[in-house]
This record gives structure tokens, C-alpha cells and sequence, in this order.
């Protein structure tokens, strides 16, 4: 269990790397260029709000599981 | 348990429970009236005050509720659960008193919905700082076998202030004329509020400190800096990771889901009549809250894991056919009809508009209600071409009623499952010197931002797929909740163990 635990590691890094592509270009960006103002609102919080934590959050989850933080003897 | 301390412990619950109840129902009211606090301060035509309105709608339910948290959480930690749920309960009653108070745009220009904005962003810290301190109470009174069940009635608080949110303003709307309720009846249940919490503020101002926090406390035992020691821990921090995203992520997106999206579906996807759906929602609600209590009682007899996950993957894999048989519950085409019937509503000469009323009566019981609005020709006579705009309503018939009942309260048995363990389960993962903080993290980003975020990301789906013409557009705001869902489900399986939740008992 503990080695699937460390390879989904890179798999959850590799998720946050898309939810960070699909956050910026696909979902928050392209909000910006409507003109209406609820959509610049929703784009902001999409892109400093939801993607950092997203991002961040997860790749550090990925990172802790990569490196056998959540080990059964770590825990 | 002896029936003196079972009878203390009903207490904290109801002390608890209630002023946890209130802050759930004042932090609704404010989107149950959004029509009509949006025609008071912030005026379609105005487009600064409708960005203040979308601010105060995105702003305060997601990006405030984890300040919130964070701000109240350390409070909790270094002064105490007591005072600082009190604190919550206080700025939560008296910021929706205030929005009640607020004069108009129209009597005070700018100021009314700037003052809204900021009252309405207090409602959001106070209610990201209040639910960690509740659960947090309840669950260090709690005997440690029964923490599900004694914690699972502040779960149904939620629940339960949307439902209370939902009969307040019926019950406004009843007394008083249509008229009335606009010009000022939409401001009882504001004031309402102040009453409610005054009377929750006395009750809990006798309740005392949470045993095991005031041990520690005698004994020096508390954090000095609960946020560093939360965060800045590596320890500590990679179990607010798995509790954000082996948890609360999946069961943010299924209590949004449940409560807000099919709501949201219904009314606006299906034409389903506001009221019809107000209706049904709230006794789907009704029957499904006494669930919250079982499934929390059941937590303590099988785990916490087990019943969170299971209702994770029935969402993941119920969702897409729950919501097809919405769809087909309500869906008109290939309905035979009894009669239908044009009647003209109104002439606007000034807008060069003509409205048209018809209606139609199906032979099971459905009828629809369309308004469609044409221009008027230069010389102000009738043109009629194509509608420029066309609104139906649905008024579904007593069976399809029951059909979208059944539906929605299996939505909200999928909550319950997910949402009735979770306060002991986040309470377990974290020792008492830092819990608040470290709970109410990761609670208020899985609900206020994962959850919270659903209507908007899962209407944006639909309207992706619709304007691409996708004939199952209906089905693609599911796609949100069901990888959120999935994802967590997965995370949960793989790296929650018994160890990580019991190790703080």
C-alpha cells in the first residue's frame, strides 16, 4: 500500500499541474474578456482564490505522498 | 452515560446547535432575498453596484469563510471555544440586524451598498469562525464512542437554518401584501435575527468552557501560536492536506450538489415555478435531516470512513442517472396536451414592447405559463415577428412532484452520509491545542471554495455545452462534483487510516 500511495504522488502533482492549465487558460483568463463585470469578479477569485489552492494544495499533498510522508510508520 | 451527565450534555448540544442554527439562517437569508436586496441596493442599471453585488455574492461565501477561520480559529485555540463561539454568534446576529437597517440605494446613493458589502463580508468571517468552535465544544463534551452522534446535531444545523430561512420569509410573504413585502416586509427577517441570537447569546453565556480545553489551559498545555504550529508544522500540516482533499474537498462538492445545484437545476435549467421548488426542496430537506443523527450515531458503531466514502461514491455514480430522471420528470416534449390559450399581459409604448401571456394545460395535470415579449413597429403597432424573449414556467403536477421529491431527497441522503461523521472526523485527526484552527481550515476551503464555487462552475458547464449543442447539455454541470467527488474518494480510500482519525481521542 505504501508504494501505491508514493507513485499516486506523482499523479497528484501531475493533476495539479492540470488543474493549474485548465484554471488559467481555460476557466479564468477567458473571463476577463467578456466585459461583464461578474465574470471579471468570478475570474479573479478562479485565478487567486481556486488555483493557488488547488495548486499548491495538492502538489504539496502529491509531494508529501512522493516522498513517503503518509507511510504507515509516518503516520 | 448517567442521566445527569446525558442531561449536561443536551444542554451543550442545544446551546450549541442553536446558535449554530442561526448563524446557518443568517448567512441564508441573504441569498434567499438576493432578488430583492439586488432591486434595493444594487440597481441592474447601476454597473458599479452591480459588481459591489457580485462581490458580496462570490466574496463573502467563499474567499472570506477561510479567513474566518483562520482569524477565529487561533482565537479558539488561545482563549477559548466558549467565548469565541459567542464572539461569532454576536458579529454574525449583528451584521444581519444592520443589512436590515440599510437604507436604500436610492435614499443613500453609493453608501448602501458599500455598507452591505462590508456587513455581508463579517457574515462570512463570522460563520467561518463559528462551525469549528460548535463542533469543537460539542465533541470535547462528547464521550469519545459517541462523538458521531453527539456532533452529528450541530451537522443538521445547516440543514436545518436553510430550512428555517425558507418558512421565515414564506411566512413574511403570507402576512404581508406583495407590496408591502417589497417596500419593507424583506426586512423582518433580518431583524428577526437579532432576537434569535440574543436569546442563543444568553444560553450559551452559561454554558461553561469545554472540560478538556479548560485542563489544558490550567495546566499550560495550549498553543501559543496556533497558526504556525498548524501550518508551519510539517506533521500537522500534511493531515490538513488529507483532510481537505481525502474529505471535506468531496463533501463540499456533494452538499452543494444536493442542496444548492438541484435547486438551481430545477428552477432554472427545467423552468420548474420558484415556489413549486422552494416547496419541494424543503420537505426533501425535511425528510432527509434525521438522517444527519444516523448516520453520525452509525459513525461511531463502523467509522467515520466508511460512511463518508460510501455516500461519495453513490453520488460519483447516481448523479448522472438521478439527474436524467429529473430531466425526463419535467421534460414537455412528446406530452399531450389538453388546451392552451393566449391572453394579452401588457403594452409598455415606452420600451416598444408588447407582452404576450398564454398558457397550457397537459392532460396529466402539467401546466406551463409563457411570457413573450415582442417589439412594437415604428408607428407603434403590433409587428409580430419572433419573441425577443420568452420565459416558461413550469407548474409540475402532483405525481412528478412526488417523482422530484424522491429525487432530491436522495441527493440529500448522499449529504448526510458525507456530512453528518465529519465534525468527529476532523476533530479526531487534530489534538486539542490546536484543533479549532486546524479543522476549521480545511473545513470552510473544502465547503466555501470547492463547494461553493459549484453553482457557478457546474452553470458554466451548461451553458458551454448547450451553446455547442450538446444534447445532453443538462448532464454536464455533473462533471464538477463527480471528479471533485471522485478525487477525494480516491485520497480518502488510499491514505486515511484508522490511525490518522483516532489519534487524538
Amino acid at each position: 500500500m505504501d508504494i501505491i500511495k508514493k507513485i499516486l504522488g506523482i499523479v497528484w502533482i501531475a493533476m495539479a499541474l492540470a488543474a493549474a492549465w485548465f484554471c488559467i487558460f481555460d476557466f479564468g483568463l477567458p473571463k476577463f474578456s467578456t466585459g461583464k463585470q461578474e465574470d471579471l469578479v468570478f475570474g479573479i477569485i478562479i485565478l487567486f482564490v481556486l488555483t493557488p489552492l488547488i495548486v499548491a494544495g495538492l502538489a504539496a499533498f502529491g509531494w508529501f505522498a512522493l516522498k513517503g510522508e503518509y507511510d504507515a510508520k509516518k503516520m | 452515560m448517567s442521566d445527569k451527565s446525558t442531561r449536561g450534555i443536551w444542554k451543550v448540544i442545544s446551546a450549541s446547535s442553536m446558535g449554530t442554527l442561526i448563524e446557518w439562517y443568517d448567512f441564508y437569508i441573504f441569498g434567499s432575498l438576493a432578488v430583492v436586496i439586488s432591486t434595493k441596493f444594487f440597481p441592474d442599471a447601476n454597473p458599479t453596484a452591480a459588481f459591489l453585488s457580485t462581490l458580496a455574492t462570490f466574496a463573502a461565501g467563499f474567499v472570506v469563510r477561510p479567513f474566518g477561520a483562520l482569524f477565529f480559529g487561533r482565537l479558539g485555540d488561545i482563549i477559548g471555544r466558549k467565548y469565541t463561539f459567542m464572539v461569532t454568534l454576536l458579529l454574525m446576529g449583528g451584521a444581519t440586524f444592520l443589512i436590515g437597517c440599510v437604507p436604500s440605494f436610492e435614499t443613500i446613493g453609493y453608501a448602501a451598498p458599500i455598507l452591505v458589502l462590508v456587513l455581508r463580508l463579517l457574515q462570512g468571517l463570522a460563520l467561518g469562525g463559528e462551525y469549528g468552535g460548535a463542533a469543537t465544544y460539542v465533541a470535547e463534551h462528547a464521550p469519545k464512542d459517541q462523538r458521531g452522534y453527539w456532533t452529528s446535531w450541530i451537522q443538521t444545523t445547516a440543514t436545518a437554518g436553510l430550512f428555517v430561512s425558507l418558512v421565515v420569509i414564506l411566512a413574511t410573504k403570507t402576512v404581508l401584501s406583495a407590496e408591502q413585502f417589497d417596500q419593507w416586509g424583506w426586512r423582518i427577517p433580518f431583524w428577526i435575527s437579532i432576537l434569535m441570537v440574543l436569546v442563543s447569546y444568553q444560553i450559551r453565556k452559561k454554558m461553561h468552557e469545554s472540560p478538556a480545553f479548560a485542563k489544558a489551559k490550567s495546566e499550560g498545555k495550549t498553543s501559543t501560536n496556533p497558526l504556525k504550529e498548524s501550518f508551519g508544522n510539517k506533521y500537522n500540516l500534511k493531515f490538513v492536506l488529507l483532510a481537505l482533499f481525502g474529505a471535506t474537498m468531496g463533501q463540499g462538492v456533494v452538499w452543494y450538489t444536493g442542496q444548492f445545484y438541484a435547486m438551481s437545476f430545477l428552477k432554472t435549467v427545467m423552468n420548474v415555478d420558484s415556489n413549486q421548488v422552494d416547496m419541494l426542496l424543503g420537505i426533501a430537506l425535511l425528510l432527509g435531516t434525521p438522517f444527519f443523527v444516523f448516520f453520525g450515531w452509525l459513525s461511531d458503531k463502523v467509522g467515520r470512513k466508511p460512511i463518508m466514502l460510501a455516500g461519495m461514491l453513490l453520488a460519483v455514480l447516481l448523479y448522472r442517472p438521478i439527474y436524467k430522471t429529473m430531466y425526463e420528470t419535467v421534460n414537455l416534449e412528446n406530452r399531450p396536451r389538453a388546451e392552451a390559450g393566449i391572453l394579452p399581459d401588457g403594452i409598455d409604448v415606452e420600451k416598444g414592447e408588447v407582452y404576450l401571456l398564454s398558457s397550457a394545460n397537459y392532460i396529466d395535470g402539467t401546466v406551463t405559463s409563457t411570457r413573450e415579449t415582442y417589439e412594437l413597429d415604428e408607428s407603434k403597432t403590433l409587428g409580430m415577428g419572433n419573441a425577443k424573449d420568452s420565459k416558461t414556467t413550469v407548474f409540475v403536477n402532483d405525481t412528478d412532484k412526488w417523482t422530484l421529491v424522491f429525487l432530491v431527497w436522495i441527493q440529500v441522503l448522499f449529504v448526510t452520509m458525507v456530512y453528518g461523521p465529519i465534525a468527529a472526523f476532523l476533530v479526531e485527526m487534530f489534538p486539542l491545542k490546536i484543533r479549532y484552527t486546524s479543522m476549521s481550515l480545511p473545513y470552510h476551503v473544502g465547503n466555501g471554495i470547492f463547494g461553493g464555487l459549484l453553482p457557478a462552475i457546474s452553470t458554466y458547464l451548461v451553458t458551454n455545452a448547450k451553446s455547442s449543442g450538446d444534447p445532453k447539455f443538462y448532464l454536464e454541470g455533473l462533471w464538477y462534483p463527480i471528479i471533485i467527488a471522485s478525487i477525494s474518494f480516491t485520497i480518502g480510500l488510499l491514505y486515511l487510516t484508522k490511525k490518522d482519525m483516532t489519534q487524538n481521542d
